[in-house]
């Protein structure tokens, strides 16, 4: 048992461990003071000072967020002296800050905007600082608009990039009235490190920055008769929209999503769980060839280990961070990009329909999807693969510009072909979730049996451990696979880039001897991606997570290969795993990035 | 002193000794708690500017518990009107490297960094000369103690100890959150005491002339010594080492020119006290003297009757909104809000009651701003607007 | 980073890019924290950097006709640099030498009591030295 002190808090007494802060001694007895700067993922800064308490005996206020508890404190959260202390730092916040509201996207789910309206500020005594500043907006990435104008400042983006994905695209730079949050050299976002991940447009409490979003252009397209616009979900969309449409975090809506794709005019609603099984098939193979090649011919210029690619943030941060690493990657395409470059092909073919006529938008759970999309090799179908990516997000701004009322939609199934879905294919939305879906399929695939965990539940790489490892040992294996009985298949899983940083750095010290290694740009993976529902936080992680593993329990098949229409598919159009039409559709490259 | 009788001048701190190899091996053949205690007993307070009490810092620097601890000698000297520093620095450094080593021999650093301001880069080339003669004498008496200088690059918010930390770990300057206090996790995360120049020179003068020599100096809360930085309009600006206590009365006596109309106590981040009040002033450290008391970091700043003080304070801000780091609200937008203000009520843009929106905007800077620095632009821009009123409307 | 800055009196992209290789931390932070630093320039300056004081002793003791005659002779603005790369003008808060205001740094050497015409003195000296001047 810790250690625990005593204090008041507005007169009533509160126990409470030592170490914990007034922040959270105050949320405990379902009290919340105001913050911006704080964030639960996040290191404390202290820097916005709306959290202001104050603390009998002391003239100065204190930053609740930043101040431990101390044994006999006394503490006031909503004195007078607080009040008008805090409204003085809101009314002062307001100042810099283009406080455009109707303009801005993120009108309605903005911290600044809550706070100021709980605090009723009306009228602006202070001096109107934003025609003095020279604020730019910078909309040239793909994947994230940063205006600076709606910045307060508060430096969770900063500690977000840094503290979460090691990437550090982003920076406080200048000092004093000058100071702001910017880049290596202020460049654009496009021309920097930055792998498009999104986490600080969903860590940031205001409409500083945003996804580029392309709702007007996905309404366009379906208002054109002579377009067929198809869409596919990603899996961790279906356990985080509800969360944009007023249900409690954690409520599984993939019917009524579906329904409502529908409603909204798409031609066809599809699933990108079905390319994610798809995936597993050709990346499983990928993963059995190298082994073969390593174990058998002896072949010392195999890429060991192979890590997974279908998180386009992931691998722009190699590409950048550990280009000479690239040849380890599977050279798979992601989900989305397989989905887009059936979807102008085969889908196309059996549909009868001129690829050309084909809109094809993806909802996905992620910004670096968007980038992903756009980047130049994804055109083998001979157009652009995927033409609008949209984020949970902008779903739910479709949906409530549609005026749909979600919660009376009622569910419907997928449209067919590219519809089915596995329960393999949908825990791609949890962290670990590629790794367990290629073991069920690659240990079947060696040793004809199921893998031996109970229901299918490969447990140890699930949860939300920043890096887990598992290993699963393969015995008396069918005759094809005979060089790998005996063999310990080490297997590690690594979310959030930090994490990712750590597997790599002992991958490159020679440390780490895995065969296979799954990355996911962002904490606890897509459900937790930088398109999701604001805010995301541990909590509301986990309650995503239990959803998805939830809804692959719900599904009779849970094997990727075993999905029918995969199998069709590799009957009528693929041939095989691996196969050419597969590496010339579901196969990409990569591009070696600069550091800085 | 020939003209002022109330006005009592010491020498202690440039006093030319050579006897620094001496204090410093008799010094260290003490127990450190017989030194904490002599260090408790002369009452020093901290002449960086917050004035803490010394001994008591060095005291829970040295009940830490940690392997490796630091000593931080602060020589970044921002506070607009303040230049002592430097003087000790460029006529006495022994003095300062001794206190430095003893401080390190009291709790337990066997490492020290003299975080010396950009401004002063020509000052480095003697410095190093004095610290490889004193370290090469440290050797002699098999004594470990390493000081090495590091250079600052031009930040007011530097001068702020954790601010000063960070930088010397390669950061941007910002002010840390408090607690944790350097005491118990300082540079690098190791407890760590930071001392102003001035007072490391003052506990050498404490253990080489003992306690109760110092003690005997000033008056009460306020012991000793301390340097004075006079600028301004005064016939005699430079360097004076004074006795505590001295009414401002009797200060712009001495050095004003006959037409003083306020002086401007501690720097920019101290008060201005206009001539109605020079009587009920005594310079010290906030205490139960009689009228105001002030604390100070030495710098005195004297204006005369030709000196506008709406341009004085318009200085000041300046400074301010450029010197802030920009980290926290209050201090970043209030800074700008105060300067912008002052400027629009002189224009006539805003009424003169906006003045007072100013100081209660001033307050909440002060009880909520990170660092001492938001908290104390309250200190002058109160004095000056307030006593000053009507220049900063007309 | 005041390494370099000595060497070449401002951080170029390229020099920052070798900082942060060299001691292994993001480009960005490099440069986030060379702009905090008013003596760590991140545009290209002069060889000789003059910082006038600008607080307010300096301010009161004829800061103002010091820097008339700076620019006046050196045909610049503030914040500019001269054609020939020779100098750049600056101003900087407080430099410790109040007692002897005005003051102004170039690059390391600090000068006092100014006066215009002493600036002008002080310049042509600089000026006569070859472009190999080190102090
Ligand atoms: C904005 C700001 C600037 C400061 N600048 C200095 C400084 O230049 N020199 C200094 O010794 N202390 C400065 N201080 C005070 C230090 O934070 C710290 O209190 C001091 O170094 C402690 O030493 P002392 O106990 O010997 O006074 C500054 C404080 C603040 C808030
Ligand atoms: S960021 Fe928030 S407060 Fe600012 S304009 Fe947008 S919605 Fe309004
Ligand atoms: S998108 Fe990701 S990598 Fe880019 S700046 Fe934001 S957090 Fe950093
Ligand atoms: S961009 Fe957003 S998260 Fe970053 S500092 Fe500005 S308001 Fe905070
Ligand atoms: S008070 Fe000013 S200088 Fe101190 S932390 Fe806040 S912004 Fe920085
Ligand atoms: S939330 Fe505590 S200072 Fe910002």
């Amino acid at each position: 048992m810790s250690k625990k002190v005593n204090l008041t808090i507005n007169g009533f007494p509160v126990e409470i461990e030592t170490g914990k802060t007034i922040l959270e001694a105050a949320d405990s007895q379902g009290i919340t003071i105001p913050t911006l700067c704080y964030h639960k993922d996040l290191c404390v800064a202290g820097n916005c000072r709306v959290c202001i308490v104050e603390v009998t005996g002391q003239k100065r206020l204190s930053a609740a967020c930043a101040t431990p508890c101390e044994e006999g404190m006394e503490i006031l959260t909503n004195s007078l002296k607080v009040r008008n202390s805090r409204k003085h730092i809101i009314e002062l916040l307001l100042t810099e800050h283009n406080a455009d509201c109707t303009k801005c996207y993120r009108n309605g789910n903005c911290e600044l905007q809550t706070l100021a309206s709980e605090y009723k500020i009306m009228t602006q005594d202070f001096i109107e600082l934003v025609p003095l500043k020279k604020y730019s907006i910078d909309a040239y990435s793909p994947s994230i608009m940063k205006d600076d104008s709606k910045c307060i400042r508060c430096q969770r983006c900063v500690r977000t990039c840094a503290e979460l994905q090691g990437v550090n695209a982003l920076t406080v730079a200048h000092k004093g009235d000058e100071m702001k949050i910017t880049t290596f050299l202020e460049k654009h976002m496009r021309d920097v490190v930055c792998t498009n991940c999104g986490q600080c447009i969903n860590h940031c409490p205001t409409g500083a920055l945003v996804e580029k979003n392309y709702i007007e252009e996905v309404w366009e397209a379906i208002a054109n008769p002579k377009k067929h616009v198809v869409v596919q979900t990603a899996p961790a969309v279906r356990v985080g929209l509800g969360e944009e449409l007023g249900l409690p975090p954690g409520t599984r809506v993939t019917g009524k999503m579906v329904a409502a794709l529908k409603r909204l005019g798409f031609d066809s609603v599809l699933d990108t769980d079905f390319t994610a099984d798809l995936t597993i098939m050709e990346e499983g193979t990928e993963l059995l060839t190298r082994l073969k090649k390593a174990l058998v011919d002896k072949d010392e210029t195999v890429d060991l280990p192979m890590a997974t690619s279908c998180s386009p943030g992931w691998i722009k941060y190699i590409e950048h961070m550990y280009p000479e690493y690239l040849g380890n990657l599977s050279t798979c395409k992601s989900p989305q990009q397989m989905f887009g470059a059936l979807a102008k092909t085969y889908y196309a073919k059996a549909r009868n329909i001129e690829p050309d006529n084909i809109v094809s938008v993806s909802i996905m759970p992620c910004t670096a999807k968007k980038f992903e999309a756009w980047r130049p090799e994804m055109h083998d179908s001979g157009y652009r693969d995927v033409d609008y990516v949209l984020t949970t997000r902008e779903l739910a701004i479709l949906i409530k510009q549609a005026g749909l009322d979600f919660e009376k939609i009622e569910p419907v199934k997928y449209d067919r072909l590219m519809g089915d879905s596995t329960g393999a294919g949908v825990i791609f939305g949890a962290t670990g979730g590629v790794m367990e879906a290629a073991l069920r399929t690659v240990y079947e695939i060696v040793t004809g049996r199921e893998v031996p965990f109970d229901n299918l539940d490969i447990t140890p790489v699930r949860g939300m451990e920043g890096v887990r490892e598992a290993s699963i040992k393969i015995e008396n294996p069918v005759e094809d696979w005979a060089f790998l009985d005996g063999v310990e298949l080490k297997c590690a899983v690594a979310h959030g880039l930090v994490n990712a940083k750590t597997v790599m750095e002992s991958v490159k010290s020679g440390k780490a001897d895995y065969h296979f290694i799954e990355f996911m740009a962002c904490p606890g993976g897509c459900l937790g991606g930088g398109g999701q529902p604001i805010p995301t936080n541990p909590e509301i992680r986990k309650k995503r997570a239990e959803a998805i593993y939830a809804e692959d329990s719900s599904l009779t098949i849970r094997k990727s290969h075993e999905n029918p229409e995969v199998l069709k598919l590799y009957k009528d159009f693929l041939k095989e795993p691996l196969g050419e039409v597969s590496h010339h559709l579901l196969h990409t490259k990569y591009t070696k990035r600069q550091r800085y | 002193m020939a003209n002022s009788h109330q006005l009592k001048r010491v020498d202690f701190i440039f006093r030319n000794e050579n006897d620094w190899e001496k204090i410093l091996s008799n010094t260290i053949k003490k127990k450190p708690e017989e030194l904490v205690n002599e260090l408790m007993s002369s009452e020093l307070k901290g002449r960086g500017g917050a004035g803490f009490p010394t001994g008591l810092k060095w005291k829970f620097t040295a009940e830490a518990k940690s392997e490796k601890k630091y000593v931080i000698c602060n020589a970044d000297e921002g506070e607009p009107g303040t230049f002592k520093d430097r003087e000790i620095l460029s006529r006495v450094p022994y003095k300062v490297l001794t206190a430095m080593a003893v401080c390190g021999y009291v709790t337990g650093a066997n490492e020290g960094f003299i975080y010396l301001r950009g401004e002063y880069k020509f000052l480095q080339p003697e410095l190093k000369k004095a610290i490889d003669e004193f370290e090469y004498y440290c050797n002699e008496i098999e004594f470990d103690f390493k000081i090495s200088v590091f250079m600052g690059s031009g930040a007011y918010i530097c001068g702020e100890e954790t601010a000063l930390m960070e930088s010397m770990e390669g950061k941007r300057g910002e002010p840390r959150n408090k607690p944790p206090f350097p005491s118990e996790s300082g540079y690098l995360g190791k407890p760590t005491v930071i001392n102003n120049v001035e007072t490391l020179v003052h506990t050498f003068t404490i253990f080489k002339y003992g306690a109760k020599k110092f003690y005997d100096l000033g008056v009460q809360y306020s012991r000793g010594t301390k340097l004075f930085s006079v600028s301004g309009d005064t016939p005699k600006p430079g360097i004076y080492e004074l006795e505590l206590g001295m009414s401002l009365q009797d200060f712009v006596y001495e050095f004003g020119d006959g037409d003083t109309k306020s002086v401007q106590v501690g720097g920019a981040s101290g008060f201005l006290v206009p001539r109605k009040k020079f009587k009920d002033a005594a310079i010290g450290f906030k205490g139960k003297l009689r009228g105001i008391s002030l604390p100070t970091g030495g710098s005195m700043m004297l204006f005369n009757s030709s000196r506008s003080m709406f341009n004085v304070l318009d200085n000041y801000l300046e400074f301010f909104r450029e010197e802030s780091c920009g980290q926290c609200t209050p201090c970043r937008v209030g800074c700008q809000q105060l300067l912008l203000g002052i400027k629009a009520v002189k224009r006539g843009d805003k009424p003169a009651a906006y003045l007072d929106k100013l100081i209660r905007l001033t307050e909440t800077m002060q009880y909520t701003a990170k660092c001492g620095l938001g908290q104390s632009v309250a200190n002058s821009f109160s004095s000056i607007v307030e006593n000053f009123r009507e220049e900063m409307i007309y | 980073m005041q390494g370099v800055v000595e060497r070449e009196s401002f951080l170029s992209e390229h020099s920052m890019v070798e900082i942060a290789r060299e001691i292994e931390i993001p480009a960005a932070d490099v440069y986030g924290t060379a702009t905090f630093y008013s003596f760590l320039e991140t545009k290209p300056t002069g060889k000789f950097i003059i910082r006038v004081c600008k607080t307010i002793t300096c301010a009161m003791k004829g800061k103002t006709q010091v820097l008339f005659a700076i620019q006046d002779m050196l045909k610049i603005k503030m914040g500019d640099t001269t054609p020939d790369k020779r100098f750049t003008l600056l101003e900087t808060n407080c430099l410790g030498w109040c007692h002897k205001a005005p003051a102004m740094l170039v690059n390391d050497d600090v000068y006092t009591e100014l006066t215009p015409e002493k600036v002008r003195d002080i310049l042509t000296k600089y000026m006569d030295k070859n472009g190999n001047f080190h102090n």
